[in-house]
């Protein structure tokens, strides 16, 4: 009768999943964040579209890592607040697999949202269909990462009453190689060179978050339960 | 291994910053045995509880579990207890069944049959399609109540079960602890009041 930790990890998921869509408004903040920021941009900027095209990876880039920060802050602060989390601690699956789960998920309502939306605010900056592949695995690629990444910060800043604002401080600086090589695929794919280099590194960056992030966000959930 | 003592605490040390909260506290429960921790606001009551669920770690001291230590062997530990804390734990934006599905899920498969059944035990049956927000603090102590006895868990953790509960719902605690320790499960209840249930109770007061 006692529940395998595949079973727990895709119940978690799907609780997050339900939970979020209860509260759209949650789902919708950084979506609508991500579109305003990028639409800012070609206001502020004189309408000449080349120079546009020539910006428009690190703007995208940059809006869309700060609107994927945004929604960090709700990953655990929710369930900590409400005393779930202890409830989640205690239901004998590790806290790993916990965290795994709510960070897939985290992901999938947020990050994956931003993806989707990604070609429209890629078309009002300027940037060509053909580059929109590599545009959509590098976003792809790099929001999931900073999940993951989020997700340590998160676990250590629950506890604090300015959380959010320490939480930026540990993710962004982490989050610099993301900007770096996104924003170069990106910008390689809208010049019409070879992206594939820069988009491998991005792989490597998710793959090594995926696989050790849950660890560490776990610790850091313990010590703050404490 | 000595059964009339499933759950030991063994010399528990806890300091919280400077204050030294617990101070060698060791108690015992035993199959069909009810353990009641009472005493004044700020002695530790809650922080010894939150000891014995294993989310927080003494200083000094040890709990054991059928003689295993609960750090050591914390998935099966955790997969026989039960835990309702002071606060009812609940999502508000979940009904009470859905509550209960996704916390009880993780502890064992149930259907929702068993849920809906759990729920008309703590009298809120009605409530079980609404979210738990809507729910005065009462019926959500109920809820949370419903959660404990869904788990079908041997080892009950219970902080202020009576808090927010009318003399019904006291009526109600009694019974389900009673009924619990009779079919030989142990429960750790922290309460104030006076506890008057016709079963095998220790006390342990707990002083500044």
């Amino acid at each position: 009768m006692t529940v395998g930790a595949w079973e727990a990890f895709w119940l978690i998921v799907r609780r997050e999943m339900r939970l979020s869509f209860r509260r759209p408004e949650q789902l919708l903040q950084p979506l609508v964040f991500f579109l305003i920021v990028t639409t800012l941009f070609p206001l502020g900027l004189s309408l000449q579209l080349s120079l546009l095209r020539d910006i428009a990876p690190g703007v995208l880039w940059v809006a869309a890592l700060l609107s994927a920060l945004l929604s960090l802050d709700f990953l655990f602060k929710s369930d900590a607040d409400d005393g779930t989390l202890e409830q989640l601690a205690l239901s004998g699956h590790g806290l790993t697999v916990i965290v795994a789960a709510k960070t897939l998920a985290h992901w999938l309502v947020t990050g994956l949202a931003l993806v989707l939306v990604s070609p429209i605010v890629g078309t009002a900056l300027g940037i060509p269909v053909d580059a929109f592949a590599t545009m959509l695995v590098s976003l792809a690629l790099g929001t999931l990462t900073l999940s993951w990444l989020g997700a340590i910060g998160a676990g250590l800043t629950i506890g604090l009453r300015r959380g959010n604002v320490l939480l930026s401080l540990i993710v962004l600086p982490l989050a610099m190689p993301l900007l770096i090589f996104g924003a170069g695929a990106t910008d390689r794919a809208v010049s019409g060179t070879n992206a594939a280099g820069a988009l491998y590194l991005l792989a490597a960056l998710c793959v090594f978050t995926c696989t050790l992030a849950p660890f560490a966000a776990a610790a850091a959930l313990r010590i703050t339960l404490e | 291994m000595n059964m009339s003592n499933a759950l030991c605490v063994e010399k528990v040390h806890v300091w919280r910053g400077d204050r030294h909260v617990l101070q060698g506290v060791s108690t015992q429960i035993g199959h069909g045995e009810l353990l009641h921790v009472s005493g004044p606001n700020g002695t530790g009551k809650t922080t010894l509880l939150r000891v014995v669920t294993g989310l927080l770690r003494p200083e000094q001291g040890s709990v054991t579990w059928l003689g295993r230590s609960i750090v050591e062997h914390r998935a099966d530990y955790q997969a026989a207890l039960a835990y309702a804390a002071h606060e009812p734990a609940l999502k508000g934006d979940l009904t009470a069944l859905e509550n209960l599905r996704f916390s009880v899920g993780l502890k064992r498969r149930s259907k929702p049959q068993e849920l809906r059944g759990a729920l008309e035990r703590t009298g809120v049956a009605a409530c079980a399609d609404l979210p738990a927000r809507v729910l005065s603090a009462g019926q959500r102590r109920r809820v949370s109540l419903a959660r404990v006895i869904a788990m079908q868990a041997p080892l009950w953790l219970l902080d202020e079960p009576y808090a927010n509960l009318d003399a019904a719902g006291s009526e109600l605690v009694s019974g389900l602890l009673q009924d619990h320790v009779a079919a030989g499960g142990l429960a750790l209840v922290v309460a104030h009041r006076e506890l008057a249930l016709g079963c095998n109770v220790r006390r342990l007061e707990l002083n500044s």
